[in-house]
């Protein structure tokens, strides 16, 4: 039986639960309801009240608390009902949570979850992808699976880690991309990034539900007579520069791609590593493909022409394989 | 009739041996002060900022003297009191000032910016609000594992006007956690007065839209400070929920050392000083003959000679080595 992209995150969830009594969830809705995606659907009525707590409309209080909690020796992980609502928890996150062990060696080992990314109809503050506000925090770490098998290993790594994580799950994968998973335990290391695709003529690097914007493309370009390599980071913070850079030294040609928009996005940190670590090994311009710099729009054709999809990186892939 | 005769010398006796100890923490966190603001910043000894809680010293001793040994405490900014009084000694917090190793965040941070999980005290961010929510987490935990534990969450009058102090608050009478919410009202934040810095008269008044019990407290009686704390976690260790204090005082210094607050009328310096809770005490402690003249004042000198000590030691704390920069930021590095 496939597991989807939503339920891995339950399975991890669930099961880290079960095996440890310091885990607990709290955030809006996410209780008697079971979220707004339904990913604690049932967590309620099986841990309890206790163990699952449905919380005010507040984040700041949420990730504030989950940070005392955890000060206390639990292992909260916090719901944001959106990506987009983390702003309002700001603070919690990058001043208190992510320096607390730099200052006085405490540590905060909580989980933020949230849901982010377009594609989904939801407008400028339902859509939006605001990993980067976090990766360039020092003391956070930043993860962002794009397979259910990462989305499960991940969640569970992210919960036993002794550091703060943030936790960007897709809402566009949920439903949409399922795997056989094994069985019995497992999780996925944090700050490792996988080889989606082997490939010898040009590398695209990107993370998040991207990488199957990436593995569409690679596909058609295959048909073609290119060979492209897919790079997954799965990871954001710490960066796995090593992978990144193998990639590179394999092909000399290497495209970026993500769903945030360009100014300040992850592909101009994996520009400047790569130009500083392999820059002799390059035979072409670093190529990016990102959202344009506006907010996200509502309307299917804005909000279309605004993500990157497998059209736009075959165009540009095309360019840089032949350059 | 001749129990309660009996009982009156125990009671007097517990009285003024809570006095003493008042007057010992209050005494010594202003020497260790006055050190840090009128010596060591002066000499150059100290290089970032100076916030310290001269004229409030009873709120910090008076409340933390209440908590127990698995209590949380979120001190704030000027509440040195309460790292004294839970076992941090004086020449680690002047190690802290003067960012040195025995500092207790070893230079990476400044003044009473510091905790210590060992002494379950949890620091503070420059946001002062944000401990707020913090220490309605860690009454959360303490609930969680099914302790009869409190966490007192410190902080001034000019962080009720966040929006984290507001949510804190909602959140922890939401969930009926064991916090005691201490409000020292010092009547400034750095240079906005009370009166500019919210409607209600009172950081009290804003109890009852939490549902939550409030009381304003003579925040310069560090025996009233004392006994209202006691009332409040008593209160919330019961299971009833959080409890706000507003502790009435007066910040007798600029909002840091580099600050003369030329906007403090001169008539506000007068009159507060003439409540000084470290004089007002002394002479309780006379007037009710808890205890003599003479003993006070060989506790000034033994006090003084403790901070003698602690700046000597604290002077021969090592600076931090730069290579030690990149460590620490996660827990393998």
């Amino acid at each position: 039986m496939p597991t989807t992209y939503l339920e891995a995150i339950r399975e991890g969830l669930w099961e880290e639960m079960e095996r440890d009594p310091g885990v607990f969830l709290l955030g809006e809705d996410i209780g008697v309801y079971g979220g707004a995606f339904k990913v604690t659907a049932g967590f309620y009525e099986h841990f309890g009240e206790k163990r699952v707590v449905d919380t005010p409309i507040s984040e700041a209080a949420i990730v504030g608390a989950a940070i005392g909690a955890s000060l206390m020796g639990l292992r909260p992980v916090a719901e944001m009902q959106f990506a987009d609502f983390i702003t309002c928890a700001f603070d919690q996150i990058v001043n208190f949570a992510a320096k607390c062990r730099y200052r006085w060696g405490a540590a905060v080992p909580i989980v933020v979850r949230a849901p982010s990314g377009g594609g989904v109809h939801g407008g400028p503050f339902h859509s939006q992808n605001p990993e980067m506000w976090f990766v360039r925090t020092p003391g956070l770490k930043v993860v962002a699976p794009a397979t259910a098998y990462d989305a499960k290993g991940l969640m569970k790594a992210a919960i036993r880690d002794n550091d703060p994580v943030i936790f960007f799950e897709h809402k566009g994968l949920y439903r949409r991309i399922k795997e056989n998973l094994p069985e019995g335990d497992y999780a996925v290391p944090i700050g490792k990034a996988r080889i989606a695709r082997e490939g010898r003529d040009l590398s695209i690097v990107t993370y998040g539900a991207m990488v199957w914007t990436a593995l569409e493309a690679a596909e058609r370009l295959a048909e073609e007579g290119a060979s492209v390599e897919v790079v997954d980071l799965r990871t954001l913070l710490p960066l796995d520069r090593e992978t990144i850079c193998a990639s590179v030294r394999k092909t000399s040609k290497v495209l970026l791609l993500h769903e945030d928009t360009r100014t300040g996005g992850m592909a101009g940190e994996l520009a400047a590593s790569i130009t500083e670590s392999v820059f002799e090994d390059l035979d072409g311009p670093i190529v990016r493909v990102t959202a344009p710099d506006t907010p996200v729009p509502y309307s299917p054709p804005l909000e279309e022409a605004f993500l990157p999809n497998a059209a736009k990186v075959i165009e540009k892939a095309r360019w840089l394989w032949k350059y | 009739m001749s129990t309660t005769t009996e009982a009156r010398p125990g009671e007097r006796r517990e009285q003024a041996e809570l006095a003493r100890k008042c007057f010992y923490y209050m005494a010594l966190m202003r020497e260790v002060e006055d050190r840090i603001e009128r010596k060591l910043y002066r000499q150059g000894k100290i290089v970032g900022g100076v916030y310290v809680g001269r004229g409030q010293e009873a709120i910090s001793v008076g409340s933390a003297l209440v908590a127990e040994e698995g209590d949380v405490l979120c001190p704030s900014h000027r509440d040195m009191g309460a790292f004294l009084i839970r076992g941090v000694p004086a020449w680690r917090i002047l190690a802290q000032y003067m960012g040195r190793v025995d500092g207790l965040t070893r230079g990476r941070d400044g003044n009473m910016h510091m905790g210590d999980l060992k002494l379950n005290i949890i620091a503070i961010i420059s946001a002062l609000a944000a401990t707020v929510p913090v220490a309605a987490g860690a009454a959360l935990a303490l609930r969680y594992q099914g302790k009869k534990n409190v966490a007192l969450s410190y902080f001034g009058e000019g962080s009720t006007s966040l929006g984290h102090w507001h949510e804190g608050l909602n959140f922890a009478s939401v969930q009926k956690l064991p916090v005691v919410f201490l409000c020292n009202n010092n009547q400034y934040a750095y240079s906005t007065p009370a009166e500019a810095q919210m409607a209600c008269a009172n950081v009290a008044d804003r109890g009852p839209a939490y549902n939550m019990p409030a009381e304003i407290v003579d925040g310069n009686d560090a025996l009233a400070v004392y006994e209202a704390t006691r009332r409040a976690a008593a209160h919330a260790r019961g299971g009833n929920g959080p409890y706000l204090l507003e502790c009435k005082t007066f910040r007798m210094t600029g909002h840091s050392a580099h600050d003369a607050a030329h906007y403090v009328p001169q008539h506000l310096w007068d009159e507060w000083g003439k409540q000084d809770p470290i004089e007002r005490l002394e002479a309780r402690m006379l007037a009710e003959e808890w205890s003599a003249a003479e003993e006070i004042e060989a506790e000034r000198a033994r006090v003084r000679r403790e901070v003698d000590e602690a700046v000597e030691r604290a002077e021969r704390s090592p600076l931090p080595d730069a290579s030690t920069l990149l460590e620490g930021v996660y827990e393998n590095q």
